[in-house]
């Protein structure tokens, strides 16, 4: 019934894996710079993201997580670094050491590599259930509206939703508009789903459904960048914690050396705030 | 009334009226005696607020409405018969039909230069923008009778327009004044008109879309002219349309205009006709009653427009058309619990 997500494709390399790495990481961040006016929310962020791994960034609000996030599906332009997915950089093409900005086309078709749900879901209200989910499958892929549907299907039964296609966004919880949310980017295939605050517009007894979603997508081995308060869902998802503040990544690594033992002062500090 | 009533001793018998002493109420101690039981509460019948005020407003309004029935069917110099008799001449008729098709033509094809417009006003590109800007500027500070004229008069400031390259050869050439006919004109002068008003109309509705939206459409990878067509319109609709429907039944009537340069549609067809028989009044009724006739089909054609684009944004279908308007009678609807008050 499920469908099994592709993880191992091949990886496109641009250049020599290093020494001593096995496989080059699906998302490799160096050096991101973004500011708005004078506000610098990303300062210099290295980040290396491999195939099926789930990362959760943390942090206090306007430390940079969500910029992060939109940066590497360039709904945000960096003003400086870059991020490399599957080997290409988004949003841009190297040449003669000059970073050109691609065209809205190209970029378009980076995107598709990418799914992301987010924090107000952002289903389309004027479509039921099962248009939201095979819109882009059929415009940007071609399938035909069967397949389209026919998959979509699936995803909802996946996403414990089966039956509920004819439905209306509106006709729904948040809890189950943000699992329509997640089946709806996973009907592109992605190989990279991006998580922004996917429980934080959710009532306290909504929140379980979407994270038990969204942990069976961890386990089949969807490689997922989540930005999130749960910190009940880094323990026992995440591969890789992520701490960030003042747009810059000051702690990371296993959920149970950065949640039990921070090193960093403002990494204890959020961790006792929010436990 | 019952309160009062309850708190006196259960032994002294009712003078007037009857006594009701709900089954299980107890009234034994002093402070219960300024209240009633919570009983007696359950038991009272609700009743609303009485609003004389609107039944005097309803008899007023029905008084007047009378009469002017009643002068209607009166009046001889109204000439009924003779508006019956014109109501669907031939010329007439013919001034409707031009009438209808102006609107129509002015209206589709001044939308598709607004919605090019918002695009424009919308865009990054900053020409694009000014230019945008600029052209809504000008079309509405100029009065559009004023617009008419010009165009039609266009010919007074270009004797001849070509096609060609600029300051180059030309390929055709033809006098102004044999191409701006009355209806040429007419047409051109609304049409840029309604493209300004239906700019900002669109421009309007689109800002109220969400930009979550687009931004979700991004991520999927589709298209920007599919999210324009796709989600964004879509959603900008319930904003646009009944302005659109104001725009729309606006220039249904300002077609009127066109008479001045002698086109003949509705109105100038029933000109024509009075002054050559001086019948001003009827004929002017027999306008009247059609502009009245067709302004009420588009309202009506705009309501459904308008719960089409309503889908996915409330839970239960909308009422159907004849259901709202019973709904809104007196005696058959919301209305008649509105005029008992308790609306």
């Amino acid at each position: 019934m499920s469908e099994p997500i592709p993880v191992s494709e091949p990886i496109p390399v641009s250049e020599p894996v290093p020494a001593g790495q096995v496989a080059a990481p699906l998302v490799r961040i160096r050096g991101l710079r973004k500011s708005f006016g004078t506000n610098v929310v990303l300062d210099g962020v290295d980040l290396d993201i491999g195939h099926g791994e789930v990362t959760v960034l943390l942090g206090p609000s306007g430390s940079g997580k969500s910029t992060l996030l939109r940066c590497i599906n360039h709904l945000e332009r960096p003003d400086g670094g870059f991020v490399e997915l599957a080997g290409e950089i988004v949003g841009y093409r190297h040449d003669h050491n000059k970073l050109h900005e691609l065209h809205a086309k190209a970029i378009t078709k980076q995107r598709t590599k990418v799914g992301m749900v987010f924090q107000q879901f952002n289903l389309f209200p004027h479509l039921t259930v099962l248009e939201n989910i095979i819109e882009a499958p059929v415009a940007v892929r071609r399938e035909s509206k069967k397949d389209a549907t026919a998959r979509a299907l699936a995803l909802l039964e996946r996403v414990g939703l089966g039956g509920r296609e004819r439905s209306y966004p509106r006709q729904l919880s948040g809890g189950q508009q943000q699992r329509v949310a997640i089946a709806r980017a996973l009907a592109m295939e992605p190989q990279l789903l991006l998580f922004d605050e996917p429980t934080s517009a959710l009532d306290p007894e909504l929140v379980g459904e979407v994270l038990a979603v969204m942990r069976d997508l961890a386990l089949d081995g969807m490689t997922m960048i989540v930005v999130t308060h749960e910190i009940g869902f880094a323990r026992e998802v995440a591969d890789t914690v992520v701490f960030l503040d003042g747009g810059r990544i000051v702690e990371s690594g296993a959920p149970a050396e950065v949640l039990t033992n921070p090193r960093h002062e403002r990494a204890r500090a959020f961790l006792s705030a929010v436990l | 009334m019952t309160r009062s009533q309850a708190a006196e001793p259960a032994t002294e018998p009712p003078d007037t009226q009857v006594l009701v002493e709900p089954p299980g109420s107890n009234i034994s101690t002093a402070a219960l005696d300024q209240r009633a039981s919570d009983a007696e509460l359950l038991a009272a019948k609700l009743v609303p607020l009485r609003r004389p005020g609107q039944w005097i407003c309803a008899a007023a309004v029905l008084v007047l409405i009378a009469m002017l029935i009643h002068t209607l069917l009166t009046n001889k110099r109204f000439q009924w018969d003779v508006v019956g008799d014109y109501f669907t001449r031939g010329s007439i008729m013919h001034g409707l039909l031009l009438t209808l098709w102006l609107t129509a033509a002015v209206m589709v094809c001044g939308y598709l230069l607004g919605i090019g417009l918002a695009a424009m006003r919308l865009s990054t590109n900053p020409i694009l923008r000014t230019l945008s800007f600029g052209y809504v500027w000008l079309i509405r500070s100029v009065p559009p009778l004023v617009q008419l004229l010009f165009w039609f008069e266009l010919a007074s400031l270009y004797p001849t327009l070509s096609l060609g390259i600029p300051f180059g050869h030309e390929f055709v050439t033809v006098k102004t004044a044999h191409l701006f006919t009355g209806l040429l004109a007419a047409f051109v002068g609304l049409t840029l008109d309604v493209a300004a008003f239906s700019a900002e109309i669109v421009r309007g509705g689109i800002l109220a879309v969400e930009h979550g939206q687009t931004e979700a459409a991004q991520a999927l990878g589709l298209s920007r002219g599919r999210i324009f067509r796709r989600i964004v319109l879509p959603q900008a609709m319930p904003a646009i349309i009944p302005a659109s429907g104001n725009l729309l039944i606006g220039m249904l009537k300002a077609t009127s205009i066109v008479s001045v340069i002698a086109v003949t549609d509705l109105l100038y067809s029933v000109q024509l006709i009075y002054n050559q028989n001086y019948l001003i009044m009827p004929l002017l009724l027999v306008a009247t009653i059609w502009y009245i006739i067709l302004t009420t089909l588009l309202s009506i054609g705009q309501y459904y427009v308008e719960r089409h684009y309503a889908r996915g944004s409330n839970r239960h279908s909308s009422p159907g058309f004849w259901e709202l308007t019973r709904g809104n009678l007196p005696l058959f609807g919301r209305t008649r619990h509105d005029l008992a008050g308790l609306a």
